[in-house]
């Protein structure tokens, strides 16, 4: 049986039909479309499926997507304005931030609610804020050096 | 996933009436949703999800001195809160720890609780505490404490038609520190290899309140009075930490798992609760200062 809902995702709703037990992930990519948001390990252990839910940090692969309605959905598609990168999606390409790029969109998810908190954050803190998202290629150095860069200045 | 039927409660009687007619509260989704998806257990046929009640919400300091938590207080709003910090630091310590930053936006103490998971974070904190948890269903609202509200690895003694609705902390006694620590392997998105939470109070020089609760040591977070019967009376000096440290990793009985064997884990108990109530000393002789 399925449950007609409204998501709200990057200010923009649409109107979606979902098995109840279907979670934001899914509802995100296959229902409404929007790709960016990866699976990883499904399990709430990479954050490669991060989004922002009212501003807060989510594992979208552990949530259903019916509880999201009326909340503000943000994914990696939402953080650029228009064709113009935000400085973080900018300061992650020029600093060596993305390698294969699979883990990307929630870095940038994780890194925006990050200092969005805490808007000057010490590379301690970035590490430790970030340490819910996995990277198997970069090492994390470009990463951390991509999110300190335009850290004081958001 | 396998759920049928899905509804948003709004006030905590609607709330209450789901789960009397069977629903599975959910909140943050971050154990339920994980452990369908991981093939540890099956979404249930029926949820209401309760994240938005508001009455349920808050962290709220009582007159009394005491505090109460909304089931729904999350753990970051908890790690948030400058009053747990100072007075209820062994919580202040778990909720800061649990998960990841997503986790501890959208998971909640209730949640944690009632999953039962015998390494949850908040639990021995709570018990140290001395925490009792509201339980509220169609027939009435009872109390009951912390430590007496599991009874095995995912169970609790809630009867099904029952939903947890807050927690409160009585006032520390003057004089109290308190500290939660565990063996982790990562910093984020860790379960407790081995956890121990104590709180002392110290007057004079000698402590003369203690209580020190293990983590992923036994199948539910409990109190060992052995150990506590140590620091009592005592100087709280490395002699009475390494009796007590000794003492929980003789009334530990862990299981073998991925993150470790029960030797490493027996082995273990004694330095982490060794540490923990060492902290906890340290911030009682600081309020004492």
């Amino acid at each position: 049986m399925k449950v007609a809902a409204t998501l709200n995702v990057n200010g923009i709703s649409y109107p979606v039909d979902l098995d109840p037990g279907t979670n934001l992930l899914t509802a995100v990519r296959d229902v409404v479309g929007l790709t960016g948001s990866k699976e990883g390990c499904d399990d709430s252990e990479c954050g490669a499926c991060m989004m922002l839910l009212d501003g807060q940090p989510v594992n979208a692969c552990s949530y259903l997507a019916l509880q999201a309605e009326g909340s503000a959905i943000t994914t990696v598609e939402g953080l650029a304005d228009g064709d113009t990168l935000a400085p973080l999606q900018a300061a992650f390409l020029d600093l060596g931030g993305v390698q294969c790029g699979f883990c990307t969109p929630g870095m940038l998810v994780s890194a925006t609610a990050l200092l969005a908190d805490n808007p000057d954050p010490t590379e301690d803190e970035v590490r430790i804020g970030l340490s819910g998202n996995l990277c198997r290629c970069t090492g994390y150095d470009g990463i951390v050096k991509a999110v300190l860069s335009v850290a004081g200045s958001s | 996933m396998s759920v049928q039927t899905f509804t948003t409660a709004s006030t905590v009687e609607e709330a209450i009436a789901a789960v009397a007619a069977g629903a599975r509260p959910v909140a943050g989704g971050t154990d339920l949703v994980v452990g369908a998806r991981t093939g540890k257990s099956t979404m249930p046929e029926s949820v209401v999800a309760i994240h938005r009640v508001a009455e349920l919400h808050g962290v709220e300091s009582l007159a009394d001195g005491g505090l109460r938590l909304g089931a729904l207080a999350s753990h970051a709003e908890i790690a948030a809160s400058g009053d747990v910090r100072k007075r209820f630091t062994a919580l202040s310590d778990a909720s800061a720890i649990v998960g990841s930053h997503a986790t501890r936006a959208q998971g909640t103490v209730g949640g944690n609780l009632m999953n039962a998971s015998p390494a949850m974070e908040t639990g021995g904190p709570l018990v140290v505490l001395g925490a009792t948890a509201t339980l509220r269903s169609p027939s009435g609202t009872r109390s009951v404490a912390v430590e007496d509200l599991w009874t095995g690895p995912g169970k609790t003694s809630a009867a099904a038609d029952e939903l947890l609705v807050g927690v409160e902390i009585p006032a520390p006694a003057a004089g109290t520190g308190s500290a939660y620590l565990r063996l982790e392997y990562r910093r984020q998105m860790e379960i407790a290899v081995v956890g121990a939470s104590a709180a002392v109070a110290v007057a004079d020089g000698v402590v003369t309140e203690a209580r020190v609760a293990m983590t992923a040591l036994s199948a539910t977070i409990r109190r060992i009075p052995e150990a506590e019967a140590t620091l009592i009376g005592s100087d709280g000096g490395s002699a009475a930490i390494d009796a007590a440290g000794a003492a929980v990793a003789a009334a530990s009985t862990p299981i073998s798992d991925v993150r470790g064997s029960a030797d490493y884990r027996r082995a273990m108990a004694a330095v982490i609760a060794g540490r923990a109530i060492e902290t906890a000393l340290s911030r009682a002789r600081e309020e004492n200062a």
